[in-house]
């Protein structure tokens, strides 16, 4: 009964730790304006903006979409604001992608962003609340201890993490976008970085940007328009879904949350993949410290509980030789925009089956997994996305 | 099918069938915000004869800028125990905006049946001081207007426009409390004489104490459901046939504050004007906004306005256009009414406005 949804428009704006050169119209419209560009549409082609960002708390404005509503050419149209943790860039671009399913729009805009350098996210995490023990330690402080358990479980060396962080650095130098280009990264420059929340070093941590994201997602119709006028083909939307658990109960799972596991689980029985590893061809996944890509290869099923570190540690998950490239974009790891780091890795996981990833492209993509989470590890929001439209 | 009215959004058909709020105060001292909102829920749950795992599909409503800290939405999601793990989305908006979601995510087939809810204390915070951060951060937000003033200055376009006069706004003022007296969750219900209201000094000219929403704690939640399980459920659901909505400028001086084009564009777009309207839950804080609304929502002279009291007589932020739709959906599900108009707004001085038309079969 759902319409098909084709992504025929991405954007992002170049991700630094300050960009004091724009306001946060600036920064959102930077994205925008290149996703109309890359879609061949202008403003008038777009019937509804879908926005999204981490916690209002972030920049300290409430609700700040209403201020963005004329510069995001809003205004006449519905404006709609997602906030879902961390989840968010990627729920974001479910719920708009909905509206273009549901039948309801031809072409909406969606957009995520955070202006991390306005206000002190880390503060924002630790206001104290009446009866609740305060978090006063950030997001890395946090999962810190869920790593280790995941370290005693499976065994992995100690090396792991360290890994990623210096192959998402890598990755990272070859997307122009990216926030930290690192091009002396070293497993050695990584140890020697002073240890945050043990054992997360430093550099194993992601960075904190300002950045946005954006995307034109569009009916059958609009994206054979949009390709006969710009020549460049869409990517498809084969599959997508959001889940949520409970932040904390006795037994639960916080390594390997069930509403991951469940969630990669639609989002695969909707694209028709029952082998992620062999049928996909890359993956943008939400890693913002690096001991996550390790977990979240066993939680998205493309290694066996207690192994997704062999895939990290064999190479599996580099562009440079890795049979299933996890992060190319120099994911979360290098450029953290918190609102709309889910949707970059949407967005990443669009551009590769377009083809259009430049020098961190895999080489004939066709098939991707676009990934984000969020909270204490309890919200996620997935999508699969192709170069061929979905049967 | 023959049975549920054509809709003019979508193409699967969905009702509400079941609305639950809670008694709504000016501080509700003994619960915090969770706990406002769960027997709420468990209410609508009950109504509907459904439990949770029945759900496919949550949404809510909330701000974080109530409490004061971040992620208001997740203890309440916690309450709820999304176990085993649940589709499940949250917008930092009304909860009326909330039930737009899950009206879309309810139109491709896969999900029947979503909850949506909406909850805010505003009692914990001076909520002038909490609003005045709405407002644009680099020009508006430093000059730190209040609520009042704010709308204060848009009721005064409303009279030097010839659109209505201060007697107008004290009488709507005078029927919202009246009407709340058959409303037993409502803040402020009573019968004042205009003369009375008339007498009273002005909070902010032209704007009389009368002509401001109390301040309120309070929550509601929606139980949606798509095709012919409907039917299942309730006797007479109460059919979205038409949902849509539009957002102004935020640049207040490049508004005329005295109409609403989001709203008359909404109304357009649900069809209001197509047909009968029975009554009407209209989303005004202000009394004078009540006036604004009504007009550009193009109701019919005889529709009935706020039977509930409106937000004039409880004013629960973030759940009060989500109790519109479900007061108005009521009136269908009780058999009092065949087709009404709920309508919702959100940031400064009606900046963004949702119309919604529901029809019994």
């Amino acid at each position: 009964m759902a319409e098909r949804v084709a992504v025929i428009g991405v954007g992002q704006t170049y991700h630094r730790s300050k960009r004091d050169d724009v306001s946060i119209a600036g920064l959102v419209r930077e994205a925008a304006v290149r996703a109309l560009e890359d879609a061949g549409c202008t403003w008038d082609d777009i019937d509804a903006v879908v926005i999204g960002k981490a916690p209002d708390m972030f920049e300290g404005i409430m609700m700040p979409e209403l201020y963005l509503a004329a510069a995001l050419g809003a205004v006449g149209k519905p404006m709609f604001r997602v906030h879902t943790a961390g989840s968010v860039g990627g729920s974001t671009a479910v719920v708009a992608a909905h509206l273009v399913a549901g039948g309801i729009h031809q072409r909406v805009l969606t957009v995520a962003f955070e202006k991390q350098s306005d206000s002190d996210a880390m503060w924002a995490l630790s206001v104290p609340q009446p009866f609740s023990a305060p978090l006063l330690a950030g997001a890395g402080g946090y999962f810190a201890p869920i790593i280790r358990a995941y370290m005693r479980r499976s065994g992995a060396p100690l090396d792991t993490g360290m890994r990623v962080a210096v192959k998402d650095r890598l990755h990272a130098l070859k997307n122009p976008y990216a926030h930290l280009k690192m091009p002396d990264i070293s497993m050695e420059k990584v140890e020697e970085s002073v240890m945050l929340w043990d054992p997360l070093h430093y550099l194993e941590s992601c960075p904190s940007s300002d950045g946005a994201a954006a995307m034109v997602l569009g009916s059958e119709k609009a994206a054979a328009q949009a390709e006969a006028s710009t020549g460049r083909r869409p990517a498809w939307v084969h599959g997508m879904a959001m889940r949520s658990e409970p932040t904390m109960f006795a037994g639960r799972n916080q390594v390997n949350p069930q509403a991951g596991r469940d969630c990669a689980r639609d989002v695969y029985a909707q694209a028709g993949i029952t082998n992620p590893r062999e049928q996909l061809d890359c993956a943008e996944v939400y890693v913002p410290f690096s001991w996550y890509e390790p977990m979240w290869l066993e939680n998205l099923g493309f290694a066996p509980e207690g192994e997704g570190w062999k895939l990290t540690q064999s190479g599996a998950t580099s562009l440079d030789g890795g049979d299933i490239p996890w992060n190319c974009s120099g994911g979360v790891l290098s450029s953290n925009p918190i609102g709309a780091s889910g949707m970059l890795r949407f967005l990443e996981a669009a551009l590769q089956v377009r083809g259009l990833a430049g020098e961190h492209q895999v080489d004939g993509a066709r098939k991707a997994l676009g990934h984000a989470y969020g909270g204490g590890a309890q919200f996620f929001a997935m999508w699969v996305v192709g170069a061929d439209r979905p049967e | 099918m023959s049975q549920i009215p054509a809709a003019k959004q979508g193409h699967r058909p969905v009702a509400v069938v079941a609305f639950a709020l809670s008694h709504v105060v000016r501080a509700e001292t003994n619960a915090n915000e969770v706990e406002m909102l769960m027997p709420v829920v468990h209410e609508v749950f009950a109504k509907a004869g459904i439990t949770k795992d029945d759900v496919g599909f949550i949404c809510s409503g909330s701000t974080d800028y109530l409490i004061g800290g971040p992620f208001s939405f997740v203890t309440a999601l916690d309450a709820i125990g999304v176990w085993p793990p649940k589709s499940e989305s949250h917008v930092e908006m009304d909860g009326a905006w909330a039930l737009y979601e899950a009206f879309v995510r309810l139109q491709e087939g896969d999900i029947d049946i979503a909850l949506v809810y909406g909850f805010g204390k505003s009692s914990l915070g001076d909520l002038d001081k909490i609003f005045a951060l709405q407002l644009d951060p680099y020009t508006m937000a430093p000059l730190n207007p209040d609520l009042v003033s704010l709308a204060a200055l848009q009721a005064r376009a409303v009279i030097d426009q010839g659109i209505a006069s201060e007697e107008d706004f004290a009488a709507v003022a005078a029927r919202s409390r009246k009407s709340a007296l058959s409303n037993e969750f409502a803040q402020v219900r009573r019968d004042d004489s205009l003369e009375d209201l008339m007498a009273e000094p002005y909070a902010v000219s032209p704007l009389r104490r009368h002509c401001l929403p109390p301040i309120s704690d309070g929550a509601s939640a929606i139980i949606l459901v798509a095709g012919d399980r409907a039917f299942d459920l309730v006797e007479r659901p109460a059919w979205i046939t038409g949902i849509d909505h539009r957002i102004e400028t935020h640049a207040i001086g490049a508004r005329n504050l005295a109409v609403s084009t989001s709203t008359a564009k909404a109304a357009e777009m649900a069809g209001v004007g197509e047909g009968p309207v029975d009554l009407a839950e209209v989303h005004a804080p202000f009394a004078s906004q009540e006036v604004i609304l009504t007009t550009a929502l193009g109701l019919p002279s005889d529709t009935v306005i706020n039977p509930s009291g409106g937000a004039l007589a409880a004013n629960a932020l973030m759940s009060g256009g989500l109790t519109r739709i479900g007061e108005a959906a009521q009136a269908i599900l009780d058999g009092r009414a065949k087709r009404v108009v709920a309508h919702a707004t959100s940031g400064p001085v009606l900046q963004q406005n949702l119309v919604c038309v529901l029809e019994g079969a």
